[in-house]
């Protein structure tokens, strides 16, 4: 047992620190400071330097570009990123396709795409969630036929994010449509997303935004080399790569930064002339969701200095439900705080609304994403309650 | 920073839970050693003794082990694990803390020697009715007539208080509070004992100019002639002995969370066992989430302790996250079994009292929120492993 940091530990934090707060653009970082989106060519620009510098993609194998890092070492490259407001490397690219590629794709998919994907040359996007194939992923409709040479895909995807910006998109789609388990039946295609017969279609959302999209597919024609692995083996690359999402989504380092900011925020509002930030209420409401973080952050700790052997500590699938639910309700204290300012949210010109105060509102809808995507909070109570209680 | 018990530590809690399951795996006979005084049973006492649990946080010279807050936290859980009704935390934790904390080397080889060895139960008698949580004594006060001290005045509830052979009290005394010394057959001493709803035992202690001796030395210059105020030592201890429960509450709410998955696997109504319930297995879950929370913030706490970083806030942090899971695990445990829960002759229900007392002992989730929220505005975020839960060195 020991608390501290060891010397080397701390010299790697210092020097990731360093390195994102003087590498990476102001302008990049005032800008997801200041929770307003990023540009296609901001999340390019900052997912380059972090890959030259070799902290795009530290998790992969290193052949492709990993650090062998340790969990520990991980974390901390991590919740530095998000203390530092550095965009973090597109997780459909270093996260999802990458180490699935990396993983189980061939000597030539790995030579051909996986330099260009931890370098954001290609912006993947993810081609799971269907209308009718949401937290029941395995029901999918979307199918691929094979006709000679090529996979003819025919379907539809939905909350594809991002998708507005993606070069390609991987794909889970039926191609044994008579397999005895719906599980066994999904391959996963890789193809372009300017292919012929794809078609997106931007989905607006409550805060105004367009974030996620649909996706169609009309007689798409996907050589047959851009199969992923084997054919209907699909399913256990996705749980592979959901079970990859999970990792680092408690976002500690990230509501730290949106606790941080409310307490200023606080200060900048007064009632009755006293200033927000003494109201015992509201400090106590603080203290609350501050030590609820310190414990997530805690238990965050003790997975990865318990999963060095590879195998994930039971504890893990607390992260993404408590995780989720501190990233709402540091946005909803924001909300709170700017009390009526925060209903100036599409303000623009002419408002002397600070900005903090109109976006709060727009990212805790937002946000309410949170607790959905990457395995709804329910599937991770389902998963607690079977494989760890044995019910 | 490393998780990770090492061997000596994981050997400690084996031995531990080994004793203390074989003193209480069956919730029966904790029932019937609680129906009687001392509410706790000797026997285990002295074996947990002979293990060298009672001296554990003592320095060797003192008749102790020299073992730190981490080992505490082990045998802490491990006694909440089987909700030992021993006296462990409220004895060896807290008043043993505070001599070892403020006495002259005499006084704790006289004190904490015997009680490492078991001979010897002591209480700390520090609340005062009418009064809560408080580092301060007001209500019992000390002269000085001769060379003797003397107390007066009224504490309670006192934990162990009437079974106690040495009482740690706290007293006012120069506009300050300073701790005495006082024998459990000393004249002018009224101790009336009870059971409490938890199994355990309190007492009423009042004091009519009952002789003390003085914990420490005086201070001041020549010599010394004033007596030191001792408020930050009582809040110390105070936080060591929160942590020393948010471990214990930890191995409860985890036998209580067990036991209730257990049913929960067994029981049948409408047919089926009741974990084909997604009403009930989500609530099991939820309180899951609750435990490991608890289980990282009891273990930091204990870290901090062990670092020599500021115990005191850890402990507040502690405190806070195992009162609201307590609370819940403890409420939600009896809800899932349903009427049984409530009964005395099953199990679940004495955790739920357990986790209830343990609350209210040296102060709540709301009390401990209070003071971290007296302090959130002065620092932007907080770093675990940082100042000041580790020291800068």
């Amino acid at each position: 047992m020991r608390l501290q940091l060891s010397p080397e530990m701390e010299a790697f934090r210092d020097e990731m620190r360093t390195f994102f707060t003087t590498q990476v653009p102001a302008e990049i970082r005032d800008t997801l400071a200041a929770r307003r989106h990023l540009s296609r060519e901001q999340y390019v620009q900052a997912q380059r330097i972090l890959n030259a510098a070799g902290l795009a993609v530290p998790h992969w194998p290193v052949e492709w570009g990993g650090r062998d890092w340790t969990p520990l070492q991980r974390h901390v490259w991590r919740e530095e990123m998000q203390l530092a407001n550095v965009p973090e490397p597109l997780a459909f690219n270093t996260s999802m396709i990458g180490p699935v590629i990396a993983a189980f794709g061939n000597q030539e998919q790995k030579e051909r795409f996986l330099a260009r994907t931890a370098n954001l040359d290609i912006w993947w996007c993810q081609g799971f969630s269907e209308p009718d194939a949401g937290s029941d992923l395995a029901s999918l409709r979307t199918t691929a036929v094979r006709d000679g040479d090529d996979w003819v895909v025919n379907g539809q995807k939905t909350w594809t994010t991002l998708g507005q910006h993606a070069d390609w998109i991987f794909c889970l789609v039926r191609t044994d449509p008579t397999a005895e388990k719906k599980q066994r039946g999904i391959s996963m295609l890789v193809f372009p997303m300017d292919s012929p017969g794809v078609t997106l279609r931007p989905i607006q959302l409550i805060d105004g935004g367009h974030e996620v999209n649909e996706v169609f597919f009309e007689d798409v024609r996907v050589p047959a080399e851009n199969l992923v692995g084997e054919e209907n083996r699909g399913w256990d690359y996705a749980k592979f790569l959901l079970g990859n999402e999970r990792v680092g989504i408690a976002r500690v380092g990230a509501t730290k930064k949106l606790i941080s900011q409310a307490k200023q925020h606080a200060r900048e509002i007064t009632v009755d002339g006293t200033p927000l930030s003494q109201d015992p209420r509201l400090t106590a409401r603080i203290a609350e969701l501050e030590n609820e973080l310190v414990a997530l952050e805690l238990t965050a700790l003790r997975v990865v200095a318990n999963s060095a052997d590879g195998k994930p500590h039971p504890a893990s699938s607390v992260l993404k439900l408590r995780g989720s639910e501190l990233q709402q309700a540091a946005t909803e204290l924001i909300v709170d705080i700017a009390g009526p300012l925060s209903l100036a949210s599409f303000a623009d010109g002419g408002s002397e609304v600070p900005d903090w105060a109109r976006v709060a509102t727009p990212e805790y809808l937002n946000y309410r994403k949170v607790s959905i995507y990457g395995g709804s909070n329910e599937v991770q109570r389902t998963i607690i309650a079977g494989t760890i209680l044995g019910l | 920073m490393d998780f990770q018990y090492d061997s000596e530590q994981n050997d400690l809690r084996e031995a531990v839970r080994g004793l203390l399951q074989r003193a209480y795996g069956d919730p029966e006979v904790r029932r019937r050693t609680v129906a009687a005084d001392p509410g706790f049973d000797e026997k285990t006492w002295a074996r947990l003794a002979e293990m060298g649990v009672l001296g554990l946080p003592f320095a060797e010279e003192d008749g102790g082990m020299g073992a730190g807050p981490i080992e505490v936290g082990i045998v802490a859980e491990e006694m909440g694990r089987v909700i030992a009704p021993e006296p462990f935390v409220e004895s060896v934790v807290l008043a043993g803390g505070l001599v070892a904390a403020v006495g002259t080397a005499a006084q704790r080889q006289a004190v904490l020697g015997p009680l490492s060895e078991g001979a010897t139960v002591l209480a700390f008698a520090h609340a005062e009715p009418g009064t809560r949580w408080s580092t301060t004594a007001r209500g019992v006060t000390a002269t000085e007539d001769g060379g003797t001290w003397r107390l007066t005045g009224v504490k309670e509830p006192v934990l162990h208080g009437a079974r106690a052979d040495v009482l740690v009290v706290s007293a006012a005394v120069d506009g300050g509070t300073a701790l005495y010394l006082v024998r459990g057959d000393a004249e002018g001493l009224t101790r009336t004992g009870y059971p409490t709803h938890d199994g355990t035992r309190a007492a009423n202690v009042t004091l009519a100019g009952t002789p003390a001796e003085l914990l420490g030395e005086l201070s001041g210059e020549g010599g010394g002639t004033a007596v030191a105020d001792r408020s930050a030592d009582v809040e110390r201890a105070q936080a060591l002995a929160r942590i020393a429960y948010g471990n214990e509450a930890v191995g409860a709410m985890d036998t209580a969370l067990t036991t209730t998955a257990e049913y929960l696997r067994t029981r049948k109504q409408f047919g089926v066992t009741l974990n084909r319930f997604q009403a009930l297995t989500f609530r099991a879950a939820d309180m899951y989430v609750s435990l490991e929370l608890a289980r990282s913030t009891a273990l930091w706490a204990s870290m901090v302790a062990d670092a020599g970083g500021d115990v005191v806030a850890a402990a507040d942090r502690a405190r806070l996250q195992t009162s609201r899971a307590g609370r819940h695990i403890g409420k939600e445990a009896i809800q899932l079994h349903g009427g049984i829960g409530v009964t005395a002759e099953y199990s679940v229900g004495h955790y739920t009292s357990r986790l209830t007392a343990i609350d209210h002992v040296l102060g709540d989730g709301d009390w401990a929120a209070d003071r971290l929220a007296a302090r959130v505005d002065g620092y932007p975020t907080v770093d675990p492993l940082g100042a000041p839960y580790t020291r800068a060195d």
